[in-house]
């Protein structure tokens, strides 16, 4: 075999296995999407956006649910979202190359990997025991501890990435460094940054192992952030795990509501940070 | 024979100092023995210079010669960023905004600033001129309206962007956006204009119509420019010096440094013999 044929031999080996790895991966995503989506969309219905989710044996939905995890993800995104971007400002304005902020960025790092059953644990131990018992509040902070690494990895990347030449340019006309950062790196940033705090949401909205210890679940409608709440991924856990045949549909259904959301959410973030005027 | 030796030879064979020449008595920056350092680098060493006001002085010299760290000494940008100090004196209408009581935003109000590369702020095109004029002045919205159209007429970009003051500063081409960046330094009614290279990145129509902006503005300002191009320099300035390794090499009328330099130096850069 000559040198050129070797060659061509080897790239077309290499570009078949790339391709059959990228169809394998891509495989398991569709049977998931597809399983999903034949099982989910019986469920899908107005009960399943009107009632509460039901004891076994009896018709209901996931009100309750949803409502949950709205409010959870919307607390926790609320409060996430400042302390990260503050951070994340920190880091990319004052701290820069800085002992400390590298210190800072290391422990974000490593917040950002955290197994979320950890964190589930230490706001349980923190806040449920202390309390004395299962919140919202509690949960909502679990979710909070989640989205703040996310943000600040986000908002300092980004702001790293609008030019110095910028800063220099209001500097130069006077403008104090608060100015500088709120009217002009943050304008140059906003897009990238908003695209964080989605995907931030997008994570959340679908984790589990934090609420089990916080929130728990709640058969019923409340609005008490002081009280155990009902939530999707939990009510899925409970309901995807027991032998009646009508909860595990409403998983199912309830599989399908968040995983179409987060692909919502994603898509949006994606045509947010499409417009952004620093992607070029 | 080293080459400064050389220098201090061609200075004494002549019996002028070239770093001296007879200063009318507009001067508006003095600056004596200035001293500038990165973190251990020292990028000018005991710079001598007398700037006049309503006048365009031009720095020249080759790369890393330090005219560009001059230039952002006056206004002391460099002040952003930790490691960079200067010593000695810049003396602007009498006050050494070395000291380090200086308000920085009342001395960068004073003194504006245009880069090399245009540096529009992501926002609309009436909204970056006025960014800077908010800064000190609270302004009712029809009169904010004046000032813009003020600068930007001032700036030669009124009417090209008349139509579309709404859209962003970013959709310019490369040329307006510098001359938008004219407009925006002298929207705040400064009284020295810095401009660091500003048509090094720009196609030769978009550089002519910069430096005519120059010379109309000069009546008005103190313009320093730091530029690369002997031409540019040689057109539109009033007074050059001649920077080489942090040093002041030759400073005078611009005249004079291109056709009668001084110190052998200034002439070998000038016509090209090294740099």
């Amino acid at each position: 075999m000559t040198l050129y044929a070797r060659r061509r031999f080897l790239n077309a080996l290499v570009a078949t296995l790339a391709i059959a790895a990228t169809a394998l991966g891509v495989l398991w995503l569709a049977l998931i999407l597809f399983t999903l989506l034949s099982h989910g969309v019986a469920a899908i219905g107005l009960d399943l956006f009107t009632q509460m989710t039901p004891p076994p044996g009896s018709k209901g939905g996931l009100l309750n649910a949803i409502f949950g995890s709205v409010a959870m993800t919307a607390v926790a995104t609320l409060i996430g979202t400042p302390v990260g971007i503050l951070a994340g400002t920190f880091l990319a304005e004052y701290g820069r190359a800085s002992r400390f902020a590298e210190i800072v960025r290391f422990i974000n790092d490593i917040l950002l990997s955290a197994p979320s059953i950890i964190i589930g644990l230490f706001v349980y131990e923190v806040m449920v025991l202390r309390m004395g018992h299962f919140s919202a509040w509690a949960g909502a902070t679990a979710l909070a501890i989640i989205v703040v690494p996310v943000v600040v990895r986000t908002t300092e990347d980004m702001l790293t990435l609008v030019p110095n030449s910028m800063r220099e340019a209001a500097a130069a006309l006077g403008a104090p460094r608060w100015k500088v950062i709120v009217m002009i790196a943050y304008r140059a940033a906003v897009q990238g940054m908003l695209t964080g705090v989605m995907l931030a949401v997008a994570r959340i909205a679908g984790e589990t192992a934090p609420l089990l210890f916080t929130a728990l679940n709640n058969q019923f409608w409340t609005t008490n952030m002081n009280a155990p709440m009902a939530n999707l991924p939990v009510v899925i856990f409970q309901f995807a795990l027991s032998p009646y045949a009508d909860w595990q549909s409403l998983a199912w259904g309830g599989a399908l509501l968040i995983t179409a959301s987060i692909l919502a959410l994603n898509i949006l973030a994606r045509v947010v940070a499409s417009r952004s005027s620093f992607s070029k | 024979m080293t080459a400064e030796t050389a220098l201090v030879t061609e200075r004494r064979a002549d019996h002028a100092d070239p770093l001296s020449p007879a200063m009318p008595p507009q001067d508006k920056i003095v600056i004596r023995d200035l001293h500038f350092f990165y973190k251990n680098f020292q990028a000018l060493k005991g710079i001598n210079l007398a700037l006049r006001d309503k006048a365009v002085t031009a720095f020249i010299g080759p790369s890393g010669c330090g005219k560009s760290t001059l230039l952002r000494v006056v206004n002391r940008i460099y002040d952003l960023y930790p490691g960079q100090r200067a010593t000695g004196e810049v003396v602007i209408d009498g006050r050494n905004v070395l000291d380090p009581r200086q308000d920085l935003n009342l001395l960068r109000a004073k003194v504006g600033m245009v880069f090399q590369k245009p540096t529009p702020f992501p926002m609309s095109i009436a909204d970056n001129i006025a960014f800077g004029i908010r800064l000190y002045e609270r302004l009712p919205a029809s009169e904010l309206e004046d000032r813009v159209e003020q600068a930007l007429r001032r700036a030669a970009l009124w009417d090209e962007v008349k139509d579309k003051l709404k859209q962003s500063g970013l959709s310019l081409s490369g040329g307006q956006q510098q001359r938008l960046c004219i407009a925006r330094a002298i929207a705040v009614e400064p009284e020295i204009l810095l401009l660091d290279e500003p048509a090094s990145a720009l196609d030769p129509i978009s550089t002519q119509r910069i430096e005519e902006l120059i010379s109309e503005l000069k009546t008005d300002y103190c313009i320093v420019i730091v530029t690369h191009n002997m031409q540019q320099a040689a057109r539109s300035s009033d007074y050059t010096a001649f920077m080489y390794l942090g040093e002041l090499v030759e400073f005078g009328e611009t005249e004079a440094i291109f056709t009668k330099p001084r110190v052998a130096q200034t002439e070998d850069y000038i016509t090209g013999r090294f740099g």
